[in-house]
């Protein structure tokens, strides 16, 4: 599984941190960090949970 | 699940999440996506923000469709109903009626938002009908007037200073145009983050050039009669001062869209007739749940007390879990989420999570003067209840965090003040 965030898109709104603050943050430049952008099958629902709340739809999961 | 037909009344986001929670729990049943609107559900933050940008910059002119029509029938299978008004409720037969239709639901989601408060002498339904020049902010096809209003070089007014006034003042200012914004209250934003911080908000304002007028009232629109038709000419305020403007902009509050309720034995708010619900997005009535602008919301969180907000995230998260719990009321379990805005002006980005409802709100960081940003904190007893931030996108989910973990005052504050630029 593989996390892809769009850096065009994402205007830094957080809403992915809120929801899986291990694997996103956003930084100084209002734009997401992803922290572990391969993680683990168990961690699948709240990655989820992450890119459904996206107000810009700008995450995916792959894999 | 018994439900076998789940009725959703209202297409825009609460309704939209509504109805794809519903698919993702596994119904299988009838789902009826009811909405006024013409067009399938789009996001609404964008009209007040990027939409009004000048032609070429990203976001210029463009609407956010999350599902087109076909994904919605196709995929979704929904049965979607747009350009159709409820027009009323019958709890006891479970009919929704639509004009001369009545349409039979098993469990049904109120999802049909607010409505913006006209000025009087205004409304296009009104008996003088349509004034152009005079408009609000809050479907498409406003946002396509301010920006065409705006692609015309209007001189603009805008009347209230709540967050989507101040974005139009943002617009204005970004092509360089001439906007005054006119506030009854002696400062702007005092209901939605305290007055505490309006003060902060009204700096923003006067240092990108808007002419910011608190404390005065509209008393009345001076208008032009053109080919029969009548068009704002200025604004005249309570202090005698008249503005002449192109470009009239309302945002002046809104009225959850309920009249379609009353009598219906659904239990209404008694000041703004919003609909009441719990902690599970339930309303009095079984199998009848509201979320979105136009419920008042029981939140665990802050001790059940009940918000109507008026947020994205909140008409998202809402909008699903009424989906959940209309379906399935054995497993509703209470909802609790942190409410979060955010409002882009004049290149900053302010963000605010949790309640201005406070017994004390303090400025931890000021540094917008030197360019640097701006958190304010909310505290209730020892607890920290709420933030906001301008500038400070890295700490506002940080802040978000300790809300909803309900931690403690003392550390919120140590937090904050270890983020200045500058110790302070």
């Amino acid at each position: 599984m593989r996390i892809v965030a769009d850096l065009a898109t994402c205007e830094g709104l957080g809403m992915c941190e809120a929801m899986a603050p291990d694997f996103f943050e956003v930084d100084d430049d209002g734009v997401v960090a992803v922290l572990d952008p391969a993680p683990g099958e168990e961690h699948r629902a709240d990655l989820l949970a992450a890119v459904d709340a996206c107000p810009v739809l700008a995450l995916a999961l792959e894999g | 699940m018994s439900v076998g037909r789940l009725v959703v009344v209202g297409a825009s986001l609460t309704g939209l999440r509504a109805v794809e929670a519903a698919r993702r729990a596994g119904y299988d049943g009838e789902l009826v996506l009811v909405g006024d609107e013409v067009h399938a559900p789009y996001d609404r933050p964008p009209l007040s923000k990027a939409f009004l940008d000048p032609d070429g910059e990203r976001g210029a002119g463009e609407v956010t469709q999350f599902r087109t029509e076909e994904v919605l029938r196709d995929e979704l299978r929904v049965d979607l109903r747009l350009g159709v008004r409820a027009t009323g409720l019958d709890t006891a037969a479970g009919e929704l009626v639509l004009g001369d239709e009545r349409l039979a639901y098993d469990a049904l989601v109120v999802a049909t938002g607010s409505v913006p408060r006209w000025l009087p002498g205004t409304d296009p339904a009104g008996p003088d009908g349509p004034l152009a020049g005079v408009t609000q902010l809050r479907t498409l096809e406003d946002a396509r007037t301010v920006r065409a209003a705006l692609e015309a070089g209007a001189r603009t007014v805008v009347v209230g200073a709540g967050f989507i006034g101040s974005e139009v003042a943002s617009a204005a200012r970004k092509r360089g145009l001439p906007v005054t914004i006119v506030e009854a209250l002696d400062l702007p934003l005092t209901r939605s983050i305290g007055p505490e911080i309006g003060a902060a908000c009204a700096d923003l304002h006067r240092a990108a050039g808007t002419d910011l007028r608190l404390g005065v009232g509209v008393a009345g629109l001076e208008e032009d009669v053109v080919d029969g038709r009548r068009r704002v000419r200025a604004v005249r305020l309570t202090d005698g001062t008249t503005l002449p403007a192109d470009l009239v902009v309302l945002g002046i509050g809104v009225r959850p869209a309920t009249a379609w309720l009353e009598g219906s034995g659904v239990a209404l708010h008694e000041g703004d007739r919003g609909v009441l619900v719990d902690a599970t997005m339930a309303t009095n009535v079984p199998g009848v749940y509201a979320a979105g602008d136009v419920a008042h919301v029981a939140n665990p969180l802050f001790d059940g007390e009940q918000h109507r907000l008026e947020h994205w995230t909140n008409a998202a998260d809402h909008g699903a879990a009424a989906a959940r719990h209309a379906l399935d009321p054995a497993a509703a379990a209470p909802v609790v989420t942190v409410p979060y805005f955010w409002s882009d002006w004049y290149g900053h980005r302010l963000q605010f999570v949790g309640t201005p409802r406070a017994e004390e709100v303090r400025v931890v960081v000021d540094e917008l003067a030197a360019g640097g940003g701006f958190v304010a904190l909310y505290r209730r007893a020892d607890r920290v209840v709420g933030a906001f931030t301008v500038d400070r996108p890295r700490d506002i989910m940080k802040l978000r965090r300790r809300v909803l973990d309900r931690g403690t005052w003392d550390e919120a504050v140590a937090y904050a003040a270890g983020t200045a630029t500058v110790a302070t």
